[in-house]
């Protein structure tokens, strides 16, 4: 049995395919809403898709919410995947609201002039590495990872970008951290290899940055 | 820069992969699962299941399929096909498909599009449609009209409209299928696929005629397509996944080579 992860469930969308990427490298992972069982695990998995709004109210209804901020002040290793990402900053234009604020930021749409870019973003885009982390250094150059998406991270801190994507005329923070937390604004359990080996690395990280 | 998109398109009839010509399902090619792993293998970008299996007791097949495919594949995929409900997309996400894709039921009952985007979310709910050519009439100004139930039925409803409707209605993503091309391998509808690319404000998937590597280039470029997708050119091996990308890429088309 390989170390054991817990993915959190606030309703938000296919949790089960986290769950089966997390087999398919042997993590062990279970799906939990129970904020106990959230702030005890050994480490987490907090996906998502949908809206933040949404995601906000149910977070708060379950209490999930200050056991996501305990869980995250504990120093175990915390990776947010697309809505989970947003969701760390402090605000997010989408139904304008405030968020968990573990990462300085807040999270904009993607608004283009020219017409040809279509939002959301849906599909395949390179990722390029801006800082030195433990999880990416087995990501190679030109990788490519799945997005599905409409709002990007905006961090107050550049050293909290850990790898950065272009779309459009915009190059956004596809790759956010700090401490012990990781967040891929991609899908990484729908990243075909490259998605299942960082999977794999956070399943052996100890949340130290380098 | 994001890349472009190449589909591999399954239809799934009593849990086996078929291929039909014009809409009409003509052979039998083996486990889906099988072949949908090959083609992740060799780099393809995402998946389409069309469901096509003729009487609903047979429905729980498909979701096994999903099943199946969900515990082998790490790429996006999605599932068409009987959807009537919102339990019914639901279903098939907890299943482990990535996006749903309605048609004849959407088109029958607008609002189901409505439905599923607050259930599953915008981008999880895709607008297939199946289009044919036709005299520009005034119920079809753009010369393409909707047909339902495989092709079977003309709903006098305009192409380009029902793709801006499906939008509005929450669609985040649209794939046109032509009729007229299906199964030709002769390339694909490039002006239908421009019309809607051009109409809405969501990716376009182009659907029906690749018979080579030519074809995409065509309906990515010319077409404004953000994806192609394809069937009978590597469903018999004519073409494989690695040599479709590797030639869009020679031409200058972004898609994803490392993998």
């Amino acid at each position: 049995m390989g170390p054991s992860v817990i993915i959190v469930d606030y309703e938000a969308g296919n949790l089960r395919s986290v769950q089966r990427a997390c087999e398919a490298v042997g993590l062990s992972a279970e799906i939990s809403a129970d904020p106990e069982v959230v702030r005890n695990a050994d480490r987490l998995i907090f996906p998502g898709v949908g809206t933040a709004e949404t995601a906000m109210v149910t977070l708060a209804r379950l209490g999930l919410d200050e056991a996501l901020v305990s869980f995250f002040q504990s120093g175990r290793p915390l990776l947010g995947i697309c809505l989970g990402l947003q969701i760390l900053l402090e605000h997010t234009e989408e139904g304008n609201r405030d968020c968990l604020g573990i990462i300085p930021g807040r999270c904009k749409r993607f608004q283009f002039t020219e017409s040809s870019y279509k939002v959301p973003q849906i599909g395949w885009n390179e990722v390029a590495k801006s800082a030195e982390h433990a999880l990416l250094e087995g990501v190679p150059e030109g990788a490519e990872f799945y997005f599905v998406h409409a709002y990007y991270a905006i961090p107050d801190q550049g050293a909290h970008v850990l790898a950065e994507t272009t779309f459009g005329d915009r190059t956004f923070a596809s790759v956010i951290g700090r401490d012990n937390v990781f967040a891929t604004q991609f899908h990484l359990e729908k990243s075909g290899r490259f998605g299942l080996e960082l999977l794999a690395a956070f399943g052996q990280w100890d949340g130290a940055v380098c | 820069m994001l890349s472009k998109r190449v589909v591999a398109c399954l239809d799934v009839k009593n849990g086996e992969l078929s291929k039909g010509v014009q809409f009409v399902a003509t052979e039998m090619l083996g486990d889906p699962v099988a072949k949908a792993k090959a083609y992740y293998e060799d780099g393809l970008d995402e998946l389409v299941f069309y469901d096509i299996t003729a009487s609903s007791d047979q429905r729980n097949i498909m979701l096994d399929v999903v099943q199946n495919v969900a515990q082998e594949i790490f790429i996006p995929f999605s599932v068409g096909g009987g959807i009537r409900t919102r339990e019914d997309a639901a279903g098939l996400l907890m299943a482990g498909a990535e996006k749903i894709s309605l048609n004849s039921a959407a088109v029958l009952r607008p609002e189901l599009i409505k439905e599923c985007a607050q259930a599953i979310g915008t981008q999880n709910t895709v607008l297939s449609m199946d289009v044919r050519a036709v005299a520009h009439n005034t119920a079809c100004p753009s010369g393409y009209e909707v047909v339902i139930n495989g092709g079977r039925k003309a709903m006098g409803l305009d192409a380009i409209a029902w793709a801006r409707r499906g939008c509005e209605l929450g669609a985040g993503e649209v794939v046109v299928n032509s009729i007229d091309a299906d199964g030709m391998k002769q390339g694909y509808e490039i002006r239908l696929t421009r019309l809607v690319a051009e109409a809405v404000p969501v990716p376009v998937v182009a659907s029906g005629g690749a018979g080579t590597p030519a074809h995409l280039y065509q309906v990515l470029t010319e077409g404004k397509a953000d994806a192609a997708l394809v069937a009978s050119m590597v469903h018999y091996g004519d073409y494989r996944v690695l040599d479709i990308k590797k030639y869009l890429n020679r031409q200058g088309v972004k898609v994803r080579m490392n993998y």
